[in-house]
C-alpha cells in the first residue's frame, strides 16, 4: 500500500501531537522552568549577596538547577503515553520506534529544555555574571540541555514500569550526566571569567552528538523492555 | 511436532467487495502459531499452543480469567517474547520482518490509547497520521459509523463516557486497514447499540478477508462468518 505514511512524516505527526497536547495543558511543562528559575533565584537569598561571591557560585547554581529541573521534566516524558497505551500503538505502527521516540524527546526538549536555555542567561545575570558572558552561557546551556534530554530519555524509558520511579530515575540518570555537568559548569565559569570557553564547549558538543546517535536507540530498547 | 490441527471452517465469501483493501484471495491460514511456550515469572502460562487462523475467520478466546488471554495477544503483537515456538504471518516468521507484520496488525488493548485533551477527530487524525493519513471526511464517516456522528465536535475525549471512548477506539480500528485484528475485551463498556456497532465492524472486516482474534468473556454471535471458539488453553480451538 503506497499510501503508508513515511517514517519522517510519522515522526512529524508525533511532534505535532505532543505540541498540541502541550498547548492544551501548559501547566505541566512550565513546572520545570519555574523550578529552575526559583532555585537560581534562591541562591542569592541564601548566601552573602556580594557580587564577586555570587559570580563564583553562579556556574554551580545554574547547572545543578538545570540538572534537577530536567530530571523533574523527564518524569513526564513517557508517563502519560505509557499509561494510556499510546506507546504500545507507536511500537505497533510499523514505523521506526526509535524515530517516533526521538520525535517525542525532541518535542520534550523544545518544551522544557529550550525555555531553560533562554531563561538561563537571565538567571546568570541575576547571579552577577557580566553581560559579555551571556552568549557563552547560552551556548553551554543549549548543548548541555540537549544531552540531558537525550540521555535522560533512556532513564525515563527504563523506569516506566516502576511505581514511584522518580527517585530511581535520579539515581540512574545523574551519574550518566555527570560529564555534562562538569563541562557545562566549566564552560560557564570560563565565560563568566571572560576566558576562552571553546574547549569545554567542544566537549559538550561532542557529548551532544554522541547522545544523539546512541541514546535514541537505547531509549527505544528501554521502553520496549518496560512494555513487557 | 506434528501438523497443525486442521480446524478450518470455510468462510462465506462475498462475490465482490470493491472497497476491500486486500485482493480477495483464498490463502488459508494467514496466521500460524506453533509450539508456543511462554513463562511469566515462574508460571508456565502458555504451554505449547498450536493453532492457525485463516482469512475471514474470527477466533474467540473464551479462556477463564488468569489463563493468559491477554498474554497470548500481547505475545502475538510482539510485546512479549515467547521462550519457544514461532508465529508465522503469511508463511514467514514475524520476527524476520516485524515492521511488515505490524503494518498488517491492529491491536486494541485494555487502554484505548486516546488522548483525553484532544477531541475525537484530533485523536483519529493524529493516530492515522502514523499509518495512512486520512482526509477529515473519512474520519467523520468513521465516527458516524460508530454512532458518534452527532457528538459535539469540540468535546474533548476526557469528557466522554467510557463507552463513547471505546467507540472512538473502534472507529480508529476501522480506519487502519489492518488485516489482522487483535482485540482484548473490545466490547467492555459498550451498551447494546455499541455492541451491535462492534459486531457490524467486525463482520465487515471478516467478510473483506480480514482476520480477528478476540479475547472476550462473552461469546460474540456473528452470522455468516467463520466463527471459532476456543474455550480453554489446553483444548484445541473449535
Amino acid at each position: 500500500m503506497s499510501l503508508r505514511a513515511s517514517s519522517p512524516a510519522a515522526a512529524m505527526a508525533v511532534l505535532r501531537r505532543d505540541l498540541l497536547l502541550a498547548a492544551r495543558r501548559p501547566g505541566e511543562w512550565l513546572q520545570p522552568l519555574g523550578f529552575f528559575v526559583l532555585v537560581t533565584v534562591l541562591f542569592p537569598l541564601a548566601m552573602d549577596p556580594e557580587p564577586s561571591r555570587l559570580r563564583m557560585v553562579a556556574p554551580a547554581a545554574l547547572w545543578v538547577s538545570l540538572l534537577l529541573a530536567s530530571l523533574l521534566a523527564l518524569e513526564i516524558l513517557f508517563r502519560e503515553d505509557s499509561r494510556d497505551g499510546t506507546l504500545e500503538q507507536y511500537a505497533l505502527s510499523g514505523q521506526s520506534f526509535t524515530a517516533l521516540l526521538l520525535a517525542k524527546t525532541a518535542t520534550h526538549w523544545l518544551l522544557t529544555g529550550l525555555p531553560m536555555v533562554l531563561v538561563g542567561p537571565l538567571a546568570a545575570l541575576s547571579l552577577a555574571a557580566p553581560a559579555a558572558a551571556v552568549p557563552g552561557i547560552a551556548l553551554a546551556l543549549f548543548l548541555g540541555s540537549l544531552s540531558l534530554s537525550l540521555i535522560g530519555a533512556i532513564g525515563a524509558g527504563l523506569t516506566l514500569g516502576t511505581r514511584r520511579g522518580g527517585a530511581l530515575l535520579s539515581l540512574l540518570v545523574l551519574p550518566l550526566v555527570a560529564p555534562v555537568l562538569i563541562f557545562g559548569a566549566r564552560a560557564t565559569a570560563w565565560a563568566i571569567a571572560g576566558e576562552e570557553a571553546a574547549g569545554a564547549l567542544y566537549l559538550l558538543g561532542a557529548m551532544g552528538v554522541l547522545a544523539l546517535t546512541l541514546a535514541p536507540l537505547a531509549a527505544a530498547a528501554a521502553v520496549r523492555i518496560s512494555m513487557e | 511436532m506434528g501438523s497443525i490441527p486442521a480446524v478450518r471452517t470455510t468462510p462465506a465469501w462475498p462475490a465482490a467487495l470493491p472497497e476491500s483493501p486486500w485482493a480477495l484471495q483464498r490463502t488459508d491460514n494467514l496466521l500460524e502459531v506453533s509450539q508456543l511456550h511462554l513463562w511469566r515469572g515462574d508460571r508456565h502460562l502458555l504451554r505449547g499452543l498450536q493453532f492457525s487462523v485463516a482469512a475471514g475467520q474470527l477466533l474467540q478466546l473464551l479462556w477463564p480469567n488468569g489463563t493468559g488471554k491477554t498474554t497470548l495477544l500481547r505475545c502475538l503483537a510482539g510485546f512479549l517474547h515467547a521462550e519457544q515456538g514461532e508465529v508465522r504471518w503469511q508463511g514467514t516468521n514475524v520476527e524476520k520482518d516485524r515492521d511488515a507484520f505490524h503494518w498488517d496488525l491492529a491491536y486494541l488493548g485494555h487502554e484505548s490509547a486516546l488522548k483525553g485533551d484532544l477531541t475525537a477527530m484530533e485523536n483519529l487524525r493524529l493516530s492515522c497520521a502514523l499509518r495512512v493519513p486520512q482526509k477529515a471526511e473519512r474520519l467523520r464517516i468513521a465516527l458516524e459509523k460508530v454512532g458518534l456522528g452527532s457528538i459535539d465536535p469540540a468535546l474533548p475525549v476526557r469528557s466522554m463516557s467510557a463507552g463513547q471512548k471505546r467507540r472512538v477506539a473502534l472507529a480508529r480500528l476501522s480506519l487502519w486497514h489492518a488485516r489482522l485484528w487483535l482485540l482484548d475485551e473490545p466490547a467492555t463498556n459498550l451498551d447494546a447499540a455499541g455492541q451491535a456497532v462492534f459486531g457490524k465492524l467486525l463482520g465487515a472486516h471478516l467478510s473483506g478477508g480480514g482476520l480477528a482474534i478476540v479475547a472476550t468473556h462473552r461469546a460474540i454471535e456473528l452470522a455468516g462468518t467463520a466463527n471459532r471458539f476456543w474455550v480453554a488453553p489446553q483444548e484445541v480451538p473449535q
